[in-house]
Formats: C-alpha cells, sequence, structure tokens
C-alpha cells in the first residue's frame, strides 16, 4: 500500500500513476484523501483553469481535444477532467469522452481522467475539485474539466474555473432561449460548434441578442467563437480569448472571483462537516430515533425538531 | 464514506472495427453499476495500457476480433507489468481459437468469453474477481 506520503511527493514530481491513484482516493472520499488535499493544497493556484460547458451533443469532448492538441502545439502540458452522468438507477456510468481523445492518451504532457457524478447534481462530481487541485499541484499548466451535458442547473463549474467556455451549435435557436436561466449566464466565451452547418450565424446573433439583455454587471463582454472542432477550425481564435479572458482577470477580477469561490467552498464545508458530526452524535446516542418518532406522531415538526438539536448543541459548548 | 465503485476499461486493440460486443458488456457492466470507460475503436497497446493508469481502473476487458490477439496480448500484459500494473484484472472476449485460450491464461488473462455468453457471466466474474482481491 502506497502511503499519501509517497502519494504526494510523486505527484508533485508529476507522476502519472501517482496523479490517478489520488483521484481515486477523493472520489472515493477515503481517510487519505483529505491528507493528500491539504498537503497539496499549498502548491495550487498555478494552473490555468478552464471549464467546458454546453448541452449534449454540442461538441464538448471533440472540442476539448483539440484545445488540448492547440495547447500542446504552444507547448503547454494539460490535465483533463471529463465528467459524465451516473444513472441514477444502477449507480453505474459510461464514461465515452475519451473516444474523441484517443490519440492523447500516449502524449506525455497529458493527463486525461474520466469521472462520473455519482449523482452529483451541478454538472460536476463532488471530487472534481479536489481533482483539479491535484492535476494543479502536480504541474499542468492548464487544467480543463469538461462537464456534462449541461443545460439551466449544471452550473457549479463557475466554482472551479476561471474561465467559463459555454459551447452551443446551430440549430439549438429555442433552447438557447430555454436555457438563458442556466449556462448561459455563466459563459466568460461562448463557442458556436458545427459552424460549417447553415445557420451558424443565427446561433451567433441568437446569443448577441441574449447578451444584450443581460445585467450590465461585468466590464467584460463575453466572446463569442465560431469552431468547426472536427477539422479544428476556429480554435486558435478561441485559444486567444481565453487567453483575452485571463488578461482580464488578472487585472483586478481575479481576486475577486477567487475570495468568493474559497468562502463559498468554506461555508459548504462547515455546513457538511457540522452537520455530519451532529447526525452521528445524534444517532449513536439514539435520539435520532427517539425524535424521529416524535415526529411521526405529530409531536413535534421536523424543523422544530432541527431547531431543538441545535439550542441543544449550543447549550453544550457554553 | 461513499461505497468504492468497480472502474472498468473497455477496450478495443487492433484494427478490426466491430464493437457491438465491447458496447454490450461495457453496457451490462454499467447497469450492474460500474463506472465503465470505452476507449473507442483501434487502439494500440500502448494507449490501452496508458489508459489503465490514467484512469486507475481495477478491470480491464479486451475485446477482439481480427485474429492479433495472440500478438497484441503479451504486448499489453508485458506493458501493463512494466508500469507496475499487474493488479489490475485482464479478460477478454471475442473470437478467440480453443488452442489460444491456454497460453492466453497462462499470460495473465484471467477469462476469456466466447461469442453468445450470457452478460450476467461477465458480470458476475468481474464482480467476483474485484471483490477477492480486495
Amino acid at each position: 500500500m502506497v502511503t499519501a506520503q509517497q502519494l504526494v511527493d510523486a505527484i508533485l514530481k508529476g507522476d502519472h500513476r501517482a496523479i490517478a491513484k489520488a483521484i481515486t482516493h477523493v472520489e472515493n472520499n477515503t481517510l487519505e484523501a483529505q491528507k493528500i488535499v491539504s498537503q497539496l493544497y499549498p502548491r495550487t493556484g498555478k494552473a490555468q483553469i478552464i471549464g467546458v460547458t454546453g448541452p449534449g451533443g454540442a461538441g464538448k469532448s471533440t472540442l476539448v481535444e483539440k484545445l488540448i492538441k492547440e495547447l500542446r502545439r504552444r507547448g503547454k502540458t494539460v490535465g483533463i477532467v471529463a465528467v459524465d452522468p451516473t444513472s441514477p438507477f444502477s449507480g453505474g456510468a459510461f464514461l465515452g469522452d475519451r473516444i474523441r481523445m484517443q490519440d492523447l492518451s500516449t502524449n506525455e504532457g497529458v493527463f486525461i481522467r474520466s469521472m462520473a457524478t455519482r449523482n452529483n447534481p451541478g454538472g460536476l462530481a463532488k471530487a472534481t475539485k479536489d481533482a483539479v487541485r491535484i492535476l494543479d499541484a502536480s504541474g499542468k499548466d492548464v487544467v480543463i474539466v469538461e462537464t456534462v451535458g449541461a443545460g439551466q442547473s449544471e452550473v457549479d463549474i463557475i466554482k472551479i474555473a476561471q474561465t467559463v467556455v459555454v459551447v452551443l451549435a446551430p440549430g439549438l435557436g429555442d433552447e438557447i432561449q430555454a436555457i438563458k436561466a442556466g449556462i448561459m449566464e455563466i459563459g466568460d466565451v461562448f463557442v458556436v460548434n458545427k459552424a460549417d452547418r447553415e445557420n451558424a450565424n443565427k446561433a451567433v446573433s441568437d446569443i448577441q441578442a441574449m447578451l444584450e439583455l443581460a445585467d450590465e454587471k461585468s466590464k467584460w463582454e463575453p466572446a463569442i467563437v465560431k469552431t468547426v472542432a472536427i477539422t479544428g477550425e476556429g480554435i486558435d481564435k478561441l485559444w486567444e480569448k481565453i487567453e483575452e479572458h485571463k488578461i482580464y482577470l488578472e487585472k483586478g477580477e481575479a481576486s475577486v472571483r477567487q475570495k468568493r469561490i474559497v468562502e463559498t467552498e468554506l461555508v459548504e464545508a462547515i455546513k457538511q462537516k457540522t452537520a455530519e458530526h451532529i447526525i452521528e452524535a445524534l444517532k449513536k446516542n439514539g435520539k435520532l430515533d427517539a425524535l424521529v418518532s416524535k415526529i411521526l406522531a405529530k409531536e413535534i415538526d421536523p424543523s422544530a425538531a432541527a431547531e431543538k438539536v441545535l439550542t441543544e448543541q449550543i447549550k453544550k459548548q457554553v | 464514506m461513499s461505497k468504492k465503485k468497480i472502474r472498468v476499461l473497455v477496450a478495443k486493440p487492433g484494427l478490426d472495427s466491430h464493437d457491438r460486443g465491447a458496447k454490450v458488456v461495457a453496457r451490462a457492466l454499467r447497469d450492474a453499476g460500474m463506472e465503465v470507460i470505452y476507449t473507442g475503436l483501434r487502439q494500440t497497446p500502448e494507449q490501452i495500457v496508458e489508459t489503465v493508469l490514467q484512469e486507475d481502473v481495477d478491470v480491464l476487458g479486451l475485446s477482439i476480433l481480427s485474429g492479433a490477439h495472440m500478438t497484441l496480448f503479451p504486448k499489453i500484459i508485458e506493458l501493463m507489468e512494466k508500469k507496475g500494473l499487474n493488479d489490475v484484472l485482464v479478460f477478454a472476449g471475442g473470437i478467440i481459437p480453443e488452442e489460444d485460450i491456454l497460453p492466453l491464461k497462462k499470460l495473465g488473462v484471467k477469462e476469456i468469453f466466447g461469442p453468445g455468453t450470457p452478460t450476467d457471466t461477465v458480470v458476475n466474474f468481474v464482480k467476483e474477481h474485484v471483490e477477492k482481491s480486495r
């Protein structure tokens, strides 16, 4: 058995086997996982983190493959986390993003990991963020996260990525309408892929029209790029826009975003850990069962029961 | 703590382009609650082994119909040993003549499933062997 420390040392040297093992630890939420992430954390923050999202069938995987090749041409190393959905029925998953990235698996500067959501909502897996940290600490220059086919509620990518690329395709006119409340609000760069098809310009103007309606919150005007991922057309232009966004962020927005992201994560972690702690104790001393019986007997409602738990908890602390 | 999922790579080494069998097996494993990664067609041994490593799978399923198994399988096993991936369970399916089965098993291919194998047989085989090794 390899220890957490050995994995950390090897990850910092960029060892792919160690990266793979560590990602399995965070996916399975093992005891070692926390140690690994804590030790790597001070070494994170160097990689440029890009999120790629959009509805299923828009061409995300193919686009990512071409983007990786563009980055390799520019001498950058790349880590990829490609997320696909877990079946809510069987708990299994078919992870097929690699099919589009076949010839990259032996490229030394590229590490690709397929990840199932394991029923985590938001378009990512619980472990995605830590997987990104592992790749970041391992020295990859760019880390790309490909979300599941996304629509209105799969917007968690903004909690991870510095630049969010939303990939759409022509013929999604009505869909653009339908998803304007979701992923259309989080794009820093929009891609109209399959731009060799008719209606590509219509898609661009649909996006433009929608963006014009958005609130004037940010000084960054989301860019719209036309690509044909299958031939690689427009990929260089896409990278230029991602770089422009990075430069924009570095002028000040980055630290604001980062602070917001860290704060959200801390709040969520506190909620989760305190809740787990309290619930575990209630299970052990039988109070949880007792409260359930009282609720069933209509002596108390669930919300009031929770309130009671909290009051007792605070008393204990004092 | 979430339960440890079984991760399987289903790979198609060599040049044949028939992946119906591979997809049927992939789907059966998925429906049995496993996370199945599919490589797509025409993979070299190097690509397959590097994918096994990056995806940190418990199981590698090889599907082959081209007849090149006696060349490609030994290469894959050799590369896996070189990278220290000996703990990964390897099984195969496709068109593999009777006389090749024993040599392949000696090499380290744990089981070989011919045409007509019920998918349950494959699922149970994978479950049993992974649970044993954990």
